[in-house]
């Protein structure tokens, strides 16, 4: 008697755990799935056209202001960005993107010293993006870029060296 | 090490104790099956709260941003839909279990003394359950909102003395709906309703806790029984019913999006959620100076019968086989209420409206560039300038041509040596010269994704020139109506036609006959389906 009111207890107790379980995961999944989720990309175009590679001086990088449309969130924002443009030699260009590659700060052109400074822990860049000095985990970031005839094109994605 | 850690934490805060206490409360002997509703409610709410707050991670509660970031959800985010859909539908339900749980406690008898003040709270909560309901109606922002509030604000500007004081609360100037409203909706909805409705359902549950379960009279004589196993065994069985009926909801029935919310649409017919259509019809009894009675009268008087049941019934418990009155009133409210419901309902005409959330780029560019989109597929310039991918040539939906249009129309004509001649007219060479040269983000989207039939159905639109006429996503001419939304507003034979003769569907069209061939006419018609109102 006491044994079978044992074993139906043990049975009540393993069926509230178990169906109680499969709530919680089954309400668990799909939110961890809609936090973690990557939102669907929109496609969108990809290259804008910044500069004028003839125009541009050799070996001295230039802030160059461009806009470009971006998906945030719901909204699709035309904004002002910058970028970093450098003619390495007539046929080299590289866009540095703005953000320095150690916390992200806004670094700039420091003429004096030719060097690329960042305001925040002093981390120095040369004008090639080789770091010389500071925190700065890799050299700069660069832009996607593609040159056509003289007109300077920079795409959204990035590399990391 | 599991044991010390639980031993640590009863030496210092007792919630080992507190849960054997609350687990091994005693329940009468009769306690069983039909008392499990009261659980499933409150897990409804936990479900609505936790399902509440993960929209509000991606919801901006301004009308406009409102509304495009419910579509973001629902379209863009991985389960978003999904959430939302728990959230909807857990609302419906949960009211479901809710006025189960009181038609349960009506039955019993279980409000009498002393349990009155639990009776009274509960028909608060029930009260909150509604308004819950109605404040959350608005947010999505779309017309369904914005048409079924105004209603709502209108009907409470009817109020005698407290009319337009209620109206200025919900910020809102003679009835009308705007961004003041909208926040303090939002404010009642996520900011006042929830911690209230907390506070009250631990309210609800201690006033429970301190009275018991209700007994029925030959508890007397019965040993008490233990709350655990064996009652939660069957609230948590009922609970997951409810689960499985809300997730199935949730993934299989989607929550619609209308348009957005548009005070000059007057093409939309507002209806109010199902579980108030029971109010909508009884305004249409009441007529004139009368209105009042079915709109606020009769309602108020509703609540307050509620309200008052505790001390209109004050006789001593009885078997549930012997509450006669109890189930009779309860199946005229049954049937009152379900009277009116249906009657709605079959006086409802059946909703044409697009579901915005699932709208495609390409419904939604001018008929221009989704016809070039065609061009370029007709003359299989994709065999080389593969869309998304590299080819032979540049993928054109990540570069923008920098050639003229001059060497582009030649291009088209003759694009490799030797090759085929091109199969396009001068007129549609030039049309996919313009896209080349110029393409939105949505088109670019369209391009790879837009079904085949639709843009067939473009080139057709182009090739017959409606839009010298017609108006169709931005461009085209004001002679004729604009035809966004034709497949809301009409059914595909009136489409179909009204082509071959205007002037029979339409008196006094001034459209000329438009004889198309079989092929051509599903084309049109089935394009001109798909693209929603503005």
């Amino acid at each position: 008697m006491d044994r079978e009111k044992t074993t139906r207890r043990g049975f009540y107790e393993f069926l509230i755990q178990g169906l109680g379980g499969i709530i919680g995961v089954g309400l668990a999944i799909p939110g961890v799935a809609y936090l973690l989720g990557t939102p669907k990309q929109r496609k969108k175009s990809d290259w804008v056209q910044a500069a004028d590679v003839a125009q541009l001086p050799l070996q001295v990088p230039q802030e160059v202001v461009y806009h470009r449309t971006r998906v945030d969130g719901w909204r699709v924002v035309n904004e002002k960005t910058t970028a970093w443009v450098v003619k390495m030699d007539p046929q080299t260009v590289v866009a540095y993107s703005p953000s320095c590659t150690h916390l992200g700060c806004a670094y700039h052109w420091d003429d004096p010293s030719k060097n690329f400074i960042c305001p925040c822990h002093t981390s120095a860049f040369s004008v090639d993006g080789k770091v010389l000095a500071g925190p700065a985990p890799r050299p700069l970031d660069r832009f996607v870029i593609r040159i056509d005839g003289s007109k300077l094109f920079i795409g959204s994605q990035i590399q990391k060296t | 090490m599991l044991r010390r850690v639980i031993d640590w934490l009863e030496e210092r805060t007792g919630v080992e104790t507190a849960l054997h206490h609350f687990l091994y409360e005693d329940v009468p002997a009769s306690a069983g099956w039909h008392q499990v509703l009261g659980s499933v409610a409150l897990f409804a709410l936990l479900t609505q709260i936790v399902t509440g707050i993960l929209l509000a991670f991606n919801y901006a509660p301004v009308p406009g941003e409102a509304y495009s970031s419910i579509k973001y959800i629902m379209a863009d985010l991985t389960a978003g839909s999904i959430i939302r859909g728990l959230h909807h539908w857990g609302a419906s339900i949960m009211i479901i279990v809710v006025v189960l749980h009181m038609i349960q406690v009506f039955i019993w008898g279980a409000y009498k003394k002393p349990r009155e003040m639990n009776w009274l709270v509960g028909c608060v909560l029930l009260l909150m359950t509604l308004v819950f309901g109605l404040s959350g109606y608005l947010l999505p922002w779309d017309n369904r909102a914005y048409w079924g509030t105004t209603v709502t604000t209108q009907i409470m500007s009817q109020a005698p003395v407290a009319g337009p004081y209620l109206l200025r609360l919900l910020g809102s100037e003679g009835g009308s709906i705007g961004v003041v409203t909208f926040v303090r909706f939002y404010a009642a909805h996520v900011l006042i309703l929830p911690p209230l409705m907390m506070l009250l359902a631990v309210f609800h549950l201690y006033l429970l806790r301190r009275h018991g379960v209700t007994p029925v009279p030959r508890d007397a004589h019965l040993p008490k029984k233990k709350f655990f196993p064996q009652q939660v065994f069957k609230d948590t069985v009922a609970t997951f019913v409810w689960f499985c009926v809300l997730v199935g909801m949730a993934i299989m029935v989607r929550v619609p999006l209308g348009h957005v919310a548009d005070p000059t649409d007057t093409s939309f017919i507002p209806r109010p959620e199902w579980y108030f259509l029971f109010l909508f019809q009884i305004l249409k009894i009441f007529e004139g100076p009368l209105e009042i009675v079915g709109s606020l009268v009769l309602p108020n008087l509703a609540i307050i019968f509620l309200f008052l049941v505790p001390f209109l019934d004050r006789g001593k418990m009885m078997k549930v086989q012997q509450r006669t009155g109890a189930v009779i009133v309860v199946l005229l409210a049954a049937l009152t209420w379900g009277g009116l419901t249906a009657r709605a309902v079959a006086t409802t005409p059946p909703s044409v409206e697009t579901d915005m959330s699932l709208v495609q780029p390409w419904q939604q560019i001018p008929v221009e560039e989704l016809a070039a989109i065609g061009y370029f597929r007709k003359d299989n310039c994709g065999s080389c300038h593969v869309t998304g991918k590299a080819g032979a040539g540049p993928d054109l939906t990540q570069i923008v041509t920098t050639r003229p249009t001059d060497w582009l129309l030649d291009h088209f004509k003759q694009p490799v040596p030797n090759a085929a001649p091109s199969q396009l007219t001068a007129l549609q060479m030039r049309g996919l010269a313009i896209f080349m040269a110029k393409r939105s983000d949505p088109a670019l989207d369209a391009w790879t994704n837009a079904p085949e039939s639709a843009v067939a159905g473009a080139i057709v639109y182009q090739g017959n020139q409606c839009g010298v006429c017609h108006q169709l996503n931005g461009t085209g001419g004001q002679l004729g109506p604009s035809l966004n939304g034709e497949g809301e507003r009409r059914a595909r034979a009136w489409l179909e036609g009204h082509f071959a003769e205007p002037t029979k569907f339409a008196p006094g069209s001034k459209m000329p006959p438009y004889k198309f061939n079989a092929q051509d006419l599903e084309r049109i018609t089935s394009y001109l389906m798909a693209i929603p109102k503005e």
